[in-house]
């Protein structure tokens, strides 16, 4: 990558706004960036795996998720009594619960980040696309809404509206959508002067239009990385909400609720933190290498 | 390379666990108390005591205030017991004994109480401590401007209700000054705990001249002027509150701590660590899953003792599927193994519950259900028939909700109680999680609610603090219970002065109640916390009521003591 | 004519400030009248007449419209009103009491993340691609992939209560209690500050000028120091502003672990109690303080960056 010629990154980041081109597209360049990173790679198989595991897990313990084992309560990983992670002060088993507490993790993350992709590339898109007045005053009340001590918001919320996991979804969401709508904006602006889009606009193509079939699509790249990026983020946010009690209703668990459960019998009870706070660590590791290795491999410039 | 720092971490975290190796290395264990000599007089000797006379004290959470009159949690009532001095105290043992008054006489007919107040009486400020203090006290714990929240303390007093409801001034309360230092207080019927309410913060004396001067800024360092052993010397919110001894305290030589440091330390893990590394001597109670640890690591520091209160969940009785079911609600009562709650999930030695009213006051003793001599067994069979006759089966079980606000010691035994009637019953139970201000909310709507989280510390030493709060349309009253005879029986508790007669009207009262199963008990609750060898002067008591006037350190041994 | 155009911005930048809180105060004051519950439920229900006495006392009784502009009126003369909650006190005056400690312990967390972020991400950016390379920016990553109320227990564990060398929480003022504290607040940050600061370095060192200065035989680290670190600072500059906004987030955390006094717990307590006038005053304290620091670092930005170029903003 560092002995990219500067002429042929030129060529390489016209592809790649272009979009189609013959030969070699510029995806296909990109994943072969993306595979030479082994960070990246490791991660990305890591989190198929946990993926995998956390959704069919499950179904395969013989536990069941708020089954009380009253013989085995705060039982350290034992094989012989059939709860390898150990149980809880309850007797719940751990495996089983940090399974489950990984797919609400997950679901929040991915949901949330989804909520706030929405609401934020409509907004960059609409406001860089128009530009002048529309843009001006949207970006002021990007710039507005972004200097409120936000986590406030979202605690109020909760407050205000009860603890529902669609609830933490929307709220989170709706938090982390400035940053995209930023972001989106300003590579907006640099598409719309593309010629394909002043084209199409001299065609009569209408705005809306344009903007669903040529600068949404171009997107794809900026919001990729932005997604993976924001995903641990957002699983970060939920494990916050989980330390202060407002995060998803017992019996179901999450990573950041178990962890915090754990963190308080830290020396007690070991194993009800090391599990669940391993499987958060690595998931937050691999989200945030796959989204560095999708930034390197999309835009060659050796940025991070 | 990822692969390698992940590997990392959960040994990383194991390492810090310090389980395998047993003993943690904390600083708390390495010093140990001389053994207590006392003197002639039955006080510590002078040469085992600390150079050092200062207690630290972990106190649950920051006093929301310290005037007495406004008071209604709990750090605040344990710095205000150290900061005032009400009529009556308390021995280390929960006993009540004279406080600024030195004795009293009570009337035949049980409506009269005359206080006579000690001479050497003072104000932190020098200043006389007279019946016409407590006179002026009193109104304003009472008059509805002041706005307390607990005045429903002083309704035993004549014409208190009036006065709280403001149709009559606070001049009219029956307390009266007969002499400079002789206090009459009229009461509305006779109420033997009357002298365990004078030693409650809501009867304390203020000092009327910093009231009128500094108002709401009263209760400052500087400006606050009190009557008890200590005086508050500093305090820095969310962070500590000093109290210095007070040397015009009338019983100031038997003080023998110089300075009391209260902290208002909230998550119980700090406060633990805080004990460890040997920065607090006395904590306000100790993490909930813990029991085994801390009986393996700090045997010597646990103290654990009944404290006067009962955990219990409560039905909705307004609310279907409550209404009309006594069958059902008892279904539900029986499936509930209390012992195995007790040993699994509480762990601190509380106690298996069947009634309302905790153990250990006074001479009281509660009507035992019948069932509280079955095996479990039993009571699950019983309880299975019971359900069945409900008209509830496998196929069309019972499905309803248990809230409880935020805290993980409810949600355990919500977790618990829902899973043993899945068990037993196969009840489908849905468990909601509010946070503390919806849930009381919701509690006192009776709409929403089917079964809940409640419980109940004893206000006063006495049954009927429990009883009272089942009186039909009573403030408390989020069962929706309302039965006339209970009523009735509650009326003539309340005329009742002759101790043997008004106990048995309560264990009637208590069994009435029990019958028609408004609640499901669970335990009696246990205080528990860590508290440094060296701290004496202390006994565990129901109320948990723990004045450090009397308390002191205890010097360490040194090596040479060891030796010996 | 670039003063000009700096200062016109600034103005423009400093007359949104106004209506922003004006939405901040309304939405948080109407949000909290609508949770269920006040101030005043408890355990221990009160007498009516006590109710209504009480509320009365804090104009609670009044048309919610009327309290509105009431408190407006009070934030004008800057007076936040007495907390509920805390009953001795006026807001104003646990205001001044917390924000000293936030500021002290934020104020160290945020210095020691920038110092050592920035070191970590130069150094990385030098040793690009390398073993070094990677072990230090991994590890920088353990700061956004463990929670801090993981972090937390375990620097106490081993610091306060094995090694007894700090205090395992409580706020003295003095340095000792701040440790801890401190370094949990910085983690994130570093992490951040140096994922920042490593990606710009390297597209600094591999920029033309960059080239051109090391073509022309200057030492390296003066090429490195003199002419490289001060253009890569700059998106370390414009993540100072969200990154104050996450030390608040997180000195919730840090205050109730270490039991320490600042603001960040008073706005949760304050919201569980339905203390209004407290999640208010520190709501609007915060926000204000957030603002002016995002116009802080934006003005900051625009005098490092001669670049920038108002009209496109």
């Amino acid at each position: 990558m560092k002995s990219a010629e500067p002429a042929a990154l030129d060529a390489f980041e016209a592809a790649l706004t272009l979009g189609d081109v013959k030969g070699r597209s510029p995806w296909e360049d990109a994943w072969h960036r993306l595979l030479k990173n082994r960070a990246a790679v490791i991660s990305a198989l890591l989190m198929g795996m946990m993926i995998l595991v956390v959704i069919f897990g499950p179904m395969l313990s013989p536990w069941d998720l708020d089954y009380t084992d009253w013989d085995h309560t705060n039982s350290p990983p034992s094989l012989a009594n059939g709860h390898w992670f150990g149980t809880d002060a309850v007797g719940r088993d751990i495996l089983v619960r940090t399974l489950q507490g990984g797919r609400i993790s997950l679901l929040v993350g991915v949901v949330a980040t989804l909520v706030s992709l929405l609401i934020g590339v409509t907004y960059g898109a609409i406001a860089g696309y128009y530009g002048g007045v529309t843009d001006r005053i949207m970006m002021r009340l990007v710039d507005i809404i972004y200097a409120l001590p936000f986590m406030f918001f979202v605690i109020l919320l909760m407050v205000v509206f009860g603890r529902h996991i669609v609830l933490i979804f929307v709220a989170i969401g709706a938090v982390n959508w400035l940053d995209m709508a930023r972001i989106v904006r300003g590579q907006t602006l640099g598409l719309k002067r593309m010629e394909y889009v002043e084209a199409a606009r001299a065609c009569g193509v209408e705005n809306r239009d344009i903007i669903r079939r040529h600068i949404v699509p171009n997107l794809l790249g900026v919001v990729m990385v932005y997604v993976t990026l924001t995903i641990p983020q957002v699983i970060l946010v939920e494990s916050f909400l989980s330390f202060l009690g407002l995060g998803v209703q017992e019996p179901m668990s999450s990573w950041g609720a178990l962890v915090n459960d754990g963190a308080q019998d830290m020396e007690s009870a070991p194993w009800t933190l090391v599990f669940p706070a391993a499987m958060l660590t690595i998931t937050l590791y691999c989200f945030n290498y796959i989204g560095d290795g999708l930034r390197d491999a999309l835009d060659p410039k050796d940025r991070l | 390379m990822a692969g390698q720092l992940l590997w990392l971490l959960p040994l990383l975290l194991l390492a810090c666990g310090g389980g395998e190796d047993g003993a943690p290395r904390d600083r708390s264990l390495s010093r140990q108390p001389v053994a207590l000599v006392l003197d002639a007089d039955g006080r510590p000797d002078p040469s085992v005591l600390a150079a050092e006379q200062v207690l630290h004290r972990g106190n649950g959470s920051e006093p929301q205030t310290l005037d007495p009159h406004l008071a209604e949690d709990v750090p605040s009532a344990n710095i205000l017991r150290d900061l005032f001095e009400g009529l009556t105290s308390e021995a280390p043992d929960g006993r009540i004994v004279p406080g600024v008054a030195e004795r009293w006489n009570i009337s035949r007919d049980g409506l009269t109480y005359t206080f006579y107040l000690r001479r050497d009486a003072r104000w932190s400020n020098g200043d006389p401590l007279l019946a016409e203090d407590f006179v002026w006290s009193l109104r304003r714990s009472a008059d509805p401007a002041t706005a307390s929240t607990l005045s429903n303390i002083l309704l035993p007093i004549a014409q208190a209700d009036a006065v709280l409801a403001g149709t009559e001034p606070p001049e009219a309360l029956g307390v009266s000054a007969l002499d400079e230092r002789i206090l009459q207080i009229r009461l509305a019927a006779p109420t033997p705990y009357l002298l365990s309410l004078l030693a409650h913060s809501s009867t304390y004396p203020v000092h009327r001249a910093s009231v009128e001067r500094f108002g709401d800024k009263y209760p400052r360092p500087g400006n606050l002027v009190s009557n008890g052993a200590f005086v508050l010397a500093d305090w820095v919110v969310r962070s500590k509150v000093t109290l210095q001894r007070n040397r015009e305290y009338w019983n100031d030589q038997a003080t023998l701590l110089e300075q009391v440091i209260y902290y208002p330390f909230e998550d119980q893990s700090t406060a633990l660590k805080q004990f460890r590394a040997g920065r607090l001597q006395w904590t306000h109670e100790v993490p909930n899953n813990q029991f085994q640890w801390l009986r393996e690591h700090y045997a010597k520091e646990l103290v654990i003792s009944p404290w006067m209160g009962s955990y219990f969940l409560g039905f909705n009785l307004l609310r279907e599927p409550f209404i009309a079911s006594p069958q059902l609600r008892e279904a539900l009562v029986l499936a509930v193994d209390r012992t195995l709650l007790t040993e699994k999930v509480t762990q601190f030695g509380e106690q298996p519950s069947f009634t309302l009213v905790p153990p250990g006051i006074g001479e009281y003793v509660s009507p035992l259900p019948e069932y509280a001599s079955w095996t479990q067994e039993e009571r699950n069979v019983a309880a299975q028939a019971l359900y069945a006759a409900a008209g509830y089966s496998e196929a069309d079980p019972l499905r309803i909700e248990i809230r409880y606000n935020t805290s993980e010691n409810h949600k355990k035994i919500a977790l618990a109680v829902a899973s043993m009637w899945k068990q037993v019953l196969g009840v489908e139970t849905t468990l909601i999680n509010e946070e503390w201000k919806v849930f009381l909310q919701n509690r006192q709507q009776k709409v929403l609610t089917q079964v809940f989280r409640a419980n109940w510390i004893g206000d006063y030493n006495d049954p009927f603090s429990f009883l009272e709060m089942f009186r039909t349309g009573h403030g408390q009253n989020d069962y929706g219970y309302s039965n006339s005879l209970y009523d009735s029986l509650l009326g003539q508790i309340a005329a009742e002065r002759i101790p043997a007669r008004r106990r048995r009207l309560m264990q009637e009262a208590e069994r009435v109640l029990l019958e028609e199963v408004p609640i499901i008990p669970i335990y009696t609750y246990v205080t528990k916390r860590l508290v440094d060898p060296h701290l004496r002067g202390w006994e565990s008591n129901v109320m948990d009521h723990h004045y450090s006037k009397n308390m002191y350190l205890l010097r360490s041994q040194s090596v040479t003591d060891a030796q010996l | 004519m670039r003063q000009q155009s700096l200062l016109r911005h600034a103005g423009q930048r400093l007359l949104g400030v106004l209506p922003t809180l004006l939405l901040l105060i309304t939405v948080v004051f109407f949000l909290m009248r609508i949770a269920p519950g006040g101030p005043f439920d408890s355990e221990k229900a009160l007498p009516p007449d006590i109710q209504a006495n009480l509320e009365a006392k804090y104009h609670l009784d009044e048309p919610l419209l009327q309290q509105y502009f009431r408190y407006l009126g009070q934030i004008l003369v800057l007076d936040f009103g007495p907390s509920f909650q805390y009953k001795d006190w006026t807001v104003n005056e646990l205001i001044a009491q917390g924000f000293p400690v936030s500021l002290t312990i934020g104020g160290f967390a945020m210095l020691l993340g920038f110092l050592v972020g920035v070191t970590v991400g130069v150094l990385s950016a030098l040793r690009q691609n390398t073993a070094a390379d990677y072990a230090t920016m991994g590890f920088a990553m353990l700061g956004v992939s463990i929670p801090n109320f993981v972090v937390a227990p375990v620097l106490i564990l081993l610091f306060a209560v094995y090694a007894g060398w700090l205090p395992a929480g409580g706020w003295d003022g003095g340095w000792r209690s701040a440790v801890l504290p401190v370094i949990t607040l910085a983690l994130p940050v570093i992490a951040y500050i140096a994922r920042l600061m490593r990606g710009s370095m390297i597209e600094m060192l591999h920029s033309n000028f960059i080239r051109t200065a090391r073509a022309k035989g200057l030492p390296e680290w003066h090429v490195i120091l003199r002419h490289a670190l001060k253009p890569a600072l700059l998106p370390v500059i414009s993540y100072m502003g969200p990154a104050t906004a996450a030390l608040i987030t997180g000195s919730v955390v840090i205050e109730r672990i270490f039991a320490i006094p600042g603001l960040g717990s008073y706005f949760v307590q304050g919201a569980l109690n339905r203390d209004y006038t407290l999640v208010m005053g520190v709501v609007i304290f915060y926000g204000f303080l957030i603002i002016m620091l995002n116009f802080i670092v934006d003005m900051l930005y625009s005098i490092l960056n001669p670049k920038i170029r108002y009209e496109e903003r």
